[in-house]
């Protein structure tokens, strides 16, 4: 399987959430999107939260750092997170590469509905060609 | 003037070249007129070097020092011994005219002396990790709570012990009222165990804070409390005294998580209070937490190795409002004196002085012991400082005629009994410290001295019969 | 030609069986320590301090001083920083027995001489300042804001009023909603409008019911002194909130404005910085606060008093004291230090202080503006912040690379990439301890290092020991100590 960035959803914030449906539950995947990743350049810590945390969408859920700046990184969607991709701040080189499968970052039993607030890819990438 | 440089020629060109007709003229256009000073600073008139370094020795001169008395004053201060080497090399302009080490290129040598003093620090605490300096002992240990509660934060209980240093504890107080934090002082048990201090520990509890050896010279159970924070998830916090360590059990040995301590005693000056050296060390799993600036090994473009300030994300010019501390420098030259003081005595010199503050302090308490005016307090081993209570109840005029005498006898304890300097608050020793004063022995001190001093004491009234047996 | 021992680390120096410092054998007797304490509590061996012989220790720390650039050998226009001359007078005066070796718990009594140095100096700094309330507790700037938001936070208790928002100007230090925060409070950021002063309208804007302090730098950290700086005052205080002032730039103002006269009611000093210091490597500093007469009462203690009826010398600590920040006085070596600055050049002399250090940094913007943008106009105060954007846009060469650089050209780099409200900025501090040949010196290096090749300057320093170091591997794989797994290649070609 292939994530592809075409078919996510984005936060103003630059993070992104695959919605997945297991067994009639909808599973949130987020990351970070290559345009952030770029943009914060040189990463080189990431700080995750702990498994059964309840986030609200729009709750900071972590932090990712550059040698000379902090970035609060914020859930797309509410839920309960039940799985957080621990080898990534190991491997931060590899974001760089790929941003949309290996460099997941956490995944949220997701509740409530998805924010309308959220960008599909082509708002997102507007937004983005705007900021830079 | 002094250490002006410009002549009025100098002046001229300046000003050409700004296109302006006076400084005035350019300070008019920014500073609104109503604002300007309109008249002299009133402060007193220049004075050259000559008059001024005259003068200001005798002023010095008029200040009783270690260089006039024979000090026996600690509580978190000590008249250690600097070799000449430290004084030597702290002299030079390159360490203490230069400023953290923005342009690494250019500081190697302050970096590697921040990395080597980390090292030294954690080698001496037996703990992973030290960050590069805080202001003194007594901020360090409250920055070390602070860090406790951001790491713990759904814990909001701080749990200290009154025979922690009186001062620190003030410090704690104060950071901890605007917050949301709850400060348990735990009264020390007679027999100097820690069975209440452990009983206090609960679920809600962040840290608990420790000294030893502590304010009054007694050595804690520190593994016993830091097995017991441990089992109910919390971290303990020893404040330890750098020169014990050449025979007493590292904090890191003992399941200490934050280790905290003055730095003063490792070749600095006593300078009435400051600047000392605030030591900071923690296991290697909070590093990021850890306040202050912090230097670490890489590599430069070349593959040269060289040394960098790191992890800076946790500070306040880069995270302000969510800093790990408002902190922004650190005592680098205190730390480069301490660094020299321990490459100078090494294990063997440490312990060795070390030893000697033990013996010459086991030799001054048995000499009180033996006076009848006196009673020492605990008969628990001491590392340099214990308390004695005079039975004649006149701290004051003994530390008075021992002063007149040229000895720094002690610290009256007997002030800090009643009440803390912040008005409201409980007092700051427990009340059997009344009458009491504490005495601090270093490696400087010779037995000549330490009998001085009791024939000092002797010498006022009721000690007719003090030193009438003196065997050890 | 470099020496091995400085650039090796001391544990690498280390050989089993060396000693330095000794001590012979007591003269009383050596108990058993075994059986003087808990076993529990001792340990077999000494901590595994390295071993060393006396000559080694000082050509290694002698050799390393080599490696840094000082105020003593090299001009230091580090921005924000004051980076002035160190007086030698200063060192030998502080260093005499009666000031360095006084402990601090001696009776007042014992310490007159020194207590009367300390007694002066806070009516200095009064003056100075134009705010009567001195503590000279707090052991460097950070510390000394911290306190004074303590003190604001007890002085709006006192009155029953409940004010949680301290502002913060975005172009500020990190030091103040850092200290802000730790002081209990909610911080906001007020804007600069386009020339770099406080935006009134964000600034009445954020102003509330809820607002304790507004905390100001003023001049600036552009080296601005804000020229609406009365309709700041009566912004702030109609809202019955406080103006405190990061006296950071108080190099620029001595004896020519008074904060406590434009407004300020609350300020730090930064000793080490506007009275010469010096720095130390970083530290340490001093921090002492000056504050109007109705928060004194809630100044930290320990303060000098002077008793008139006795003629001596006293510590007091206010009765609603905040309570202490430090242990013991404060720093009294730094405070030393700027008591005997402050003496050496009289009230007339720290005006002239000022007026050149103006002088001197409105002559290097005048030379520097025809090398790079100067972004807030043509005039400054101590110092000013130009803008490496257009020339990084032209030939790639960004404020870091400049700064780099200019280490080459023997000189030490300004501030960079502060303050955070200019694009690729660069700080020029160059203090009135410098020469109109220095300045013009170091004019011409900028110039020179805008019309090198790239690579000359994307690959420079290329005349110190390193040059580079990786930053993103330090931080991603952080080594902070010596340990004999890691590698200790040290060797200098």
């Amino acid at each position: 399987m292939s994530r592809k960035p075409e078919t996510l959803h984005y936060a103003s914030t630059h993070e992104w959430v695959d919605i997945d449906v297991v067994d009639g539950q909808q599973i949130a995947t987020i990351g970070i999107s290559a345009f952030a990743v770029e943009q914060l350049n040189d990463l080189v810590y990431m700080d995750l939260p702990e498994v059964g945390r309840k986030l609200s969408a729009g709750d900071e859920f972590g932090e990712v750092e550059s040698v000379k700046a902090v970035s609060p990184m914020y859930s797309p969607v509410g839920g309960e997170v039940i799985k957080v991709h621990a080898e990534l701040p190991d491997s931060l080189d590899s974001l760089n590469d790929d941003p949309y499968e290996f460099g997941w970052i956490i995944q949220l039993k997701m509740e409530g509905d998805l924010p309308d607030s959220l960008l599909d890819h082509d708002a997102y990438q507007k937004q983005c060609a705007e900021a830079g | 003037m002094s250490y002006l440089f410009h002549t009025d020629d100098d002046r001229r060109e300046m000003l050409a070249s700004i296109g302006a007709g006076s400084v005035q003229e350019i300070i008019d256009l920014q500073v609104p007129d109503a604002v300007q000073l309109k008249r002299p600073l009133r402060l007193p008139d220049s004075t050259d070097e000559l008059n001024l370094t005259r003068e200001l020795n005798q002023v010095a001169a008029r200040n009783a020092s270690t260089a006039t008395h024979v000090c026996f004053l600690g509580g978190g201060a000590y008249d250690h011994f600097i070799p000449a080497a430290v004084d030597e090399i702290a002299s030079r302009g390159e360490y203490y005219t230069s400023y953290t080490p923005y342009q690494a290129e250019v500081s190697q040598g302050n970096l590697q002396v921040m990395f080597e003093y980390e090292t030294l620090v954690t080698q001496l605490t037996g703990l992973g990790v030290s960050n590069a300096s805080l202001y003194d002992g007594g901020s360090a240990a409250t920055e070390a709570v602070l860090m406790a509660l951001s790491i713990q934060r759904q814990r909001r209980k701080v749990i200290t012990s009154d025979v922690v240093h009186p001062q620190y504890r003030e410090i704690l107080e104060v950071y901890l009222h605007n917050i949301d934090a709850e400060l348990v002082v735990v009264a020390s048990d007679a027999d100097g165990s820690s069975s209440t201090l452990v009983e206090a520990i609960d679920e809600n509890t962040a840290c608990v804070l420790i000294q030893s050896p502590n304010f009054v010279g007694r050595v804690e159970s520190v593994s016993q409390i830091a097995d017991a924070a441990k089992a109910s998830g919390a971290l303990t916090i020893q404040c330890f005294d750098p020169i014990s360590l050449g025979r007493l059990k590292r904090p890191g040995d003992m399941g200490v998580d934050i280790a905290v301590a003055e730095g003063q005693c490792l070749g600095n000056p006593l300078a009435y209070g400051g600047p000392y050296l605030g030591i900071m060390a923690c296991r290697d799993e909070l590093v990021r937490r850890l306040p202050g600036r912090i230097a670490g090994q890489t590599t430069d473009r070349r593959g040269k190795r060289c040394w960098v300030l790191t992890l800076q994300t946790r500070e306040q010019h880069i995270r302000r409002d969510k800093a790990t501390s408002n902190i922004c420098s650190n005592q680098t030259l205190l730390a480069l004196r301490a660094s020299v003081y321990l490459s100078l005595l090494g294990p063997h010199g440490l312990r060795e002085t070390t030893d000697h503050c033990v013996a010459k302090t086991a030799y001054a308490k048995s000499v009180f012991a033996n006076a009848h005016r006196f009673e020492v307090v605990h008969d628990t081993p001491s590392i340099k400082e214990f308390v004695v209570r005079d039975l004649g109840e006149a701290v004051p005029s003994l530390l008075a005629t021992a002063e007149e005498n040229g000895m720094l006898a002690g610290i009256d304890l007997t002030p800090m009994t009643q009440q803390a300097s912040s008005g409201s608050s409980p007092s700051l020793l427990p009340s059997q410290y009344q009458n009491c004063f504490l005495v601090a022995v270093t490696e400087q001190r010779t037995r000549s001295e330490i009998d001085q001093l009791a024939s000092v004491l002797q010498s006022a009234p009721q000690l007719a019969s003090v030193m009438t047996d003196t065997s050890l | 030609m470099r020496n091995q021992q400085a650039t090796q680390l001391l544990f690498e120096l280390d050989r089993p069986g060396r000693r330095a410092h000794q001590l012979d054998a007591p003269d009383v007797p050596m108990p058993s320590i075994d059986a003087l304490f808990d076993v529990d509590d001792i340990s077999q061996a000494p901590p595994p301090l390295p071993q060393l012989a006396e000559g080694d220790v000082v050509r290694h720390f002698v050799g390393l001083s080599t490696l840094n650039m000082s105020v003593d050998t090299h001009f230091y226009p580090l921005g924000s920083c004051t980076m002035k001359y160190n007086p030698k007078r200063n060192e030998r005066i502080a260093s005499m027995p009666g000031f360095a070796s006084v402990h601090p718990m001696q009776a007042s009594s014992s310490v007159q001489g020194l207590l009367k140095c300390l007694h002066e100096l806070q009516g200095m700094l009064a003056e100075i300042s134009g705010l009567p309330g001195v503590s000279l507790q707090p052991a460097a700037g950070a510390h000394g804001e911290l306190t004074a938001l303590f003190v604001a936070a007890a002085y709006f208790q006192s009155r029953g009023e409940n004010r949680r928002v301290v502002l913060t100007a975005d172009s500020a230090h990190g030091t103040n909603p850092a200290s802000a925060q730790m002081a209990g409070f909610e911080t906001q950021t007020v804007k600069s409008n386009a020339d770099g002063l406080v935006d009134l309208a964000d600034l009445e804007a954020k102003l509330g019911d809820d607002t304790a302090v507004f905390m100001l730098t003023n001049p600036n950290t552009l080296g601005l002194f804000d020229r609406q700086i009365e309709r700041i005052n009566q912004l702030v205080h109609d809202a019955g909130a406080l103006i405190y002032l990061d006296g950071a730039n108080m190099n620029a103002i001595l004896g020519i404005t008074r904060p406590g006269d434009f407004g300020a009611d609350l300020m730090h000093y930064n000793p080490h910085k506007t009275f010469s210091g010096p720095h130390g490597g970083g530290g340490p500093g001093a921090g002492p606060i000056c504050v109007r007469d109705f928060l004194a009462p809630f100044l930290p203690g320990p303060i000098v008093d002077l008793d008139e009826e006795s003629e001596t010398f006293e510590l007091l600590t206010p009765e609603q004291s905040i309570g202490r920040v430090r242990s013991f006085f404060g720093n009294v070596g730094v405070l030393l230090r700027a008591y005997i600055y402050i003496r050496t050049y009289g009230g007339d002399g720290l005006r002239r202080v000022s007026e050149d250090a103006v002088l001197g940094a409105n002559y290097l913007l005048s030379k520097v503006r025809h090398i790079l943008d100067v972004p807030h106009g043509d005039r400054c105060m101590h110092e000013f912040v130009a803008s490496a954007t257009r020339l990084k846009k032209q030939s790639g060469v960004s404020a870091m690379d400049l700064a780099k650089r200019i280490l080459d050209y023997g000189f030490h780099a300004p501030t960079v990439y502060f303050p955070l409200v200019v694009d690729e900025a660069v700080m020029v501090e160059p203090t009135e301890t410098e020469s109109k040949q220095t300045l013009d010196a170091f004019a011409e290096a900028l110039f020179r290092i805008t019309d090198e090749a790239g690579d000359l300057v994307h690959d420079a320093p290329h005349s110190t020991r390193i040059s580079r170091p990786d930053d993103v591997t330090a931080a991603r794989k952080p080594i902070l100590k010596w340990s004999e797994a890691e590698p200790s290649s040290s060797s200098d070609s």
